[in-house]
């Protein structure tokens, strides 16, 4: 049952975005096709999606080991942002200081900026037992201000007439794409995909992968075994942080070649989706990451070929998170309706 | 027998698993007001009885008969509304909740909690139950769980009432008030249906047995008029296996473990704190801690395994200070612990046993280690020679912890903490819960590593346990550890005193 929940989630969201569709006066199941087969039956926008599902893979799996060791990092999308802006100060600020070496250590920049800017809510949590989701929420907003006055202040390509960008990132900066002559995909997928395995492996195999599922089962029970809930909490913000940080500098390194005041149109929220539509395990991941890439991809296709507003993206997203956990819940408990007198109850 | 006067009749009734049986045309009377015992081994069908009156199972064939009337009862809260009430051996209570927010749950909608707390309130101290409604009930000790269980089930107003295994964590003298209060309500015309496997209690209490043996009626008596051992043949089928002691009592061996002037407060206002708790385990000993539940037994086992830390030098594991090191050192140094709850404490419920194995027996088996890998094989392989050596029976062949009764899964537990050079052992209620084959098994076992020269420290409520198996035995009462003496020389009624008095007997 726990892998048929997503796919009854997938689908009732569908029906959900027909009946939407309908609404908004389009035909249907045109919308459908237009939004969801249409964008992958062209090469280059398979590539597009690739280029999508990257950090939402990385990501994703990140937050799988976060999740199940019950720590609710909700700020992806700001460690994301201030791995992409650390892995960058090597091509903005150093431009000449150029070579082979540059990428591999914008990577590694990125990944210390992510797992920097995830260690302050495990912090705050550890030391203050402040709740994770509030403060890694807020830290969102404050990385994505950080990133939009740097980029228009001290960032700024002092060659770009003005616009709020930084320098273009040269060849040695940028992550090479696969088949150029197809599009414009890059090789940031294939590390998503070795990270997602890796972290599988991690959660399967090692004793750490072990120790993580015992803390978010059975908290007594791992005292009870000796291991640290606060060690933990650091462990899998920092991993989570990591992977966040190698999206963000993967998106800037690979299909932007620059920053700019935004680098991500929510990646980092989404692949809170995509955690849980891949039943928290990294390989479903993978598979969910690619299934919310269409939906950023429909998105922008049907601005254009239906005219509906890129919202819809942001609807649809809704709608898979919505119903995959109520698929979750209903499968697991039967609601029943009782009378009114309990809830006054509760009042009393 | 008037047949209009019978509350419950079954007739017949049977359940299968597939092929299994676990039911097998049984037939039972309660008259109103009857204690009526169910007695059986553990996997002889009365919980699968019992769900069935309960509601939470539905039976294959027979009848239910409530009142002379043919009674389906589709759902536990049916079973409510019929004037069924159960108390569950393994707590059905929400941890992060108040008891009157617990009880409030369980009763039909439409009362406020105030109502509901004064009522419990009441009902508690009337029948001697002290409970305060607002506590929450991770607070509180198992005994004092069961209280909340009891006056739950009161509050319904049953006419049935089933209680499984009520005893197995209350003192003699806890024991007694409880019979009082089942006395009282079987006065009122309340009847209960008894699960234990104590056979003396269900000798002084019961009216009427039922004894069960893989899932069928073997046996219906006057239990009063039976012995003991009679009792418990019908129920094993063949003679008990009685505990056999140790040929030489070691006197005074090394001191393996060591605890000096333990204090500690407790966490939350509702725990126990410890005070001023000094023992010493010597080679080869069991040494028995007596006590009613929420007197420190949990906080003092949380000190001793080192889930909770103190001072360096208050507890000492073959001399070493070993206060402030976490509870898998202490294991590495050769001491083992068996905690009061199975299910999310020594055990993951969801996870198999091969996993449970893994979780505290990592850094200590070599072969489960490898490197940052854990090697699941060498799991599997370690959690079927506990599996054969403490004939733990399961349905699979690496069933979830849950999925196992309460006696298979403690013998699982103590297989696996004994395993390797258990020097040292710490458990706490090593058989509640436990049905008597496994509970004898595990006090077998106890006492033949302590022949082998284990130091054992055995925390529990059943006084019977430990005049079976300590050598010494002191008392814990309001967080204060009495003097230790010898078994020998004491006797279950001053034991039972020291326990509610608190008095302390400085021999």
């Amino acid at each position: 049952m726990t892998y048929l929940s997503p796919l009854i989630g997938l689908t009732l969201a569908l029906i959900a975005g027909a009946i939407m569709f309908a609404v908004l006066g389009k035909p249907p199941l045109g919308a459908l096709y237009a939004y969801f087969i249409e964008p992958v039956s062209e090469m280059w926008s398979v590539h597009e999606l690739l280029i999508k599902a990257a950090p939402l893979i990385l990501m994703g799996a990140g937050l799988c080991v976060c999740y199940q060791s019950n720590n609710w990092n909700i700020g992806a999308e700001g460690q994301m942002i201030m791995g992409g802006m650390a892995g960058s100060i090597l091509p903005v600020l150093f431009p000449h200081f150029s070579g082979p070496f540059v990428l591999p250590l914008m990577l590694v920049m990125g990944v210390l900026g992510g797992m920097a800017y995830a260690a302050i809510p495990a912090l705050l949590k550890t030391k203050f037992r402040t709740n994770e989701i509030l403060t890694s929420l807020m830290l969102v907003y404050i990385a994505q201000l950080f990133l939009d006055w740097t980029v228009r202040g001290p960032w700024r390509n002092p060659e770009g007439m003005n616009f709020p960008e930084t320098r273009r990132f040269d060849e040695f900066a940028r992550i090479g794409e696969m088949i150029p002559a197809d599009g414009r995909a890059n090789y940031g997928f294939v590390i998503a995909i070795v990270v997602a395995l890796l972290i599988w492996v991690l959660m399967a195999k090692t004793m750490k992968g072990f120790q993580v599922k015992v803390i978010g089962a059975s908290p007594r029970a791992a005292k009870f075994a000796g291991f640290d809930a606060k060690k933990m909490v650091f462990f899998a913000f920092l991993l989570a942080g990591a992977t966040a940080g190698l999206a963000g500098i993967v998106e800037v390194a690979g299909a932007t070649g620059q920053l700019r005041p935004t680098i991500s149109p929510g990646y980092g929220f989404t692949a809170i989706i995509v955690a849980f539509l891949g039943r928290l395990n990294p390989i479903g991941a993978i598979i969910a990451g690619l299934v919310l890439a269409l939906t950023f991809l429909g998105g922008e296709a049907a601005q254009i070929s239906l005219g509906v507003s890129d919202k819809v993206a942001r609807v649809f997203q809704g709608l898979i998170l919505f119903f995959v956990l109520a698929c979750d819940t209903l499968i697991l408990y039967r609601i029943r309706l009782v009378g009114s007198k309990v809830l006054q109850k509760g009042a009393a | 027998m008037d047949q209009g006067e019978v509350l419950l009749k079954l007739e017949g009734i049977s359940k299968y698993y597939g092929s299994f049986k676990a039911n097998d045309q049984i037939s039972l009377e309660i008259l109103p007001g009857e204690i009526h015992a169910l007695l059986g081994e553990n996997g002889a069908g009365k919980s699968t009885l019992v769900k069935m009156l309960y509601g939470s199972l539905q039976p294959d064939e027979g009848r239910i008969i409530w009142e002379g009337h043919e009674a389906h009862v589709p759902n536990p809260a049916a079973a409510r509304e019929l004037g069924v009430g159960m108390v569950f051996q393994h707590f059905s209570l929400f941890d992060a909740l108040t008891v009157a927010e617990n009880i409030a749950l369980a009763l039909p909608p439409g009362k406020s909690l105030k109502q509901v707390a004064k009522e419990l309130e009441e009902v508690s101290t009337s029948y001697g139950l002290p409970l305060k409604a607002t506590a929450r009930i991770h607070d509180l000790s198992v005994g004092e769980r069961q209280r909340v269980e009891i006056v739950r089930c009161l509050l319904q107003h049953p006419k049935l009432i089933i209680m499984d295994e009520p005893t197995s964590v209350l003192t003699p003298q806890e024991a007694e008030d409880l019979f009082k209060v089942l006395r009282r309500l079987s006065e009122e015309g309340k009847a209960i249906l008894y699960i234990s496997h104590k056979l003396a209690e269900v000798q002084a209490l019961c009216q009427e047995a039922t004894i069960l043996r893989h899932g069928k009626v073997v046996g219906e008596c006057v239990p009063a008029d039976e012995t003991p051992i009679s009792l418990a043949k019908m129920m094993v089928g063949s003679d008990i296996h009685e505990i056999s002691p140790r040929d030489v009592p070691v006197a005074n061996g090394e001191v393996l473990l060591q605890v000096k002037s333990l204090s500690l407060e407790g966490l939350s206002g509702f725990d126990t704190a410890l005070k001023d708790v000094s023992l010493m385990l010597h080679a080869g000993e069991i040494s028995g801690i007596a006590g009613i539940a929420g007197n420190g037994q949990n906080e003092l086992f949380d000190a001793v395994s080192g889930e909770r830390l103190s001072e360096n030098d208050s507890v000492l594991i073959k001399g070493k200070p070993v206060g402030q090191l976490g509870i898998q050192k202490r294991r590495k140094l050769g001491a083992m612990y068996i905690s009061e709850e199975r299910l999310g404490h020594a055990a993951v419920p969801e996870f198999s046993l091969s996993e449970n194995v893994i979780l505290t027996r990592h850094g200590l088996e070599k072969s489960l280690d490898k490197g940052p890998f854990v090697s699941r094989g060498a799991a599997r392989k370690v959690k079927d020679e506990i599996v054969d050596k403490f004939d733990v029976r399961k349905g699979s062949a690496d069933p979830t912890a849950m999925s196992l009764s309460g006696g298979n899964l403690q013998k699982f537990v103590l297989g696996r903490e004994v395993m390797g050079n258990a020097e040292i052992i710490v458990v706490n209620q090593p058989t509640w819960g436990v049905d008597a084959g496994s509970a004898a098994h595990i006090r077998q076992t106890l006492v033949d590593l302590a022949a082998k020269g284990a130091a054992i420290l055995v925390i529990s409520q059943d006084l019977d346990e430990l005049f079976e198996v300590a050598d010494a035995i002191a008392t814990l009462s309001e967080g204060r550890l009495s003097a230790f003496v010898p078994t020998r020389s004491t006797d279950r009624h001053k034991i039972g005193l020291q326990m509610t008095s608190g008095t302390h007997e400085h021999a």
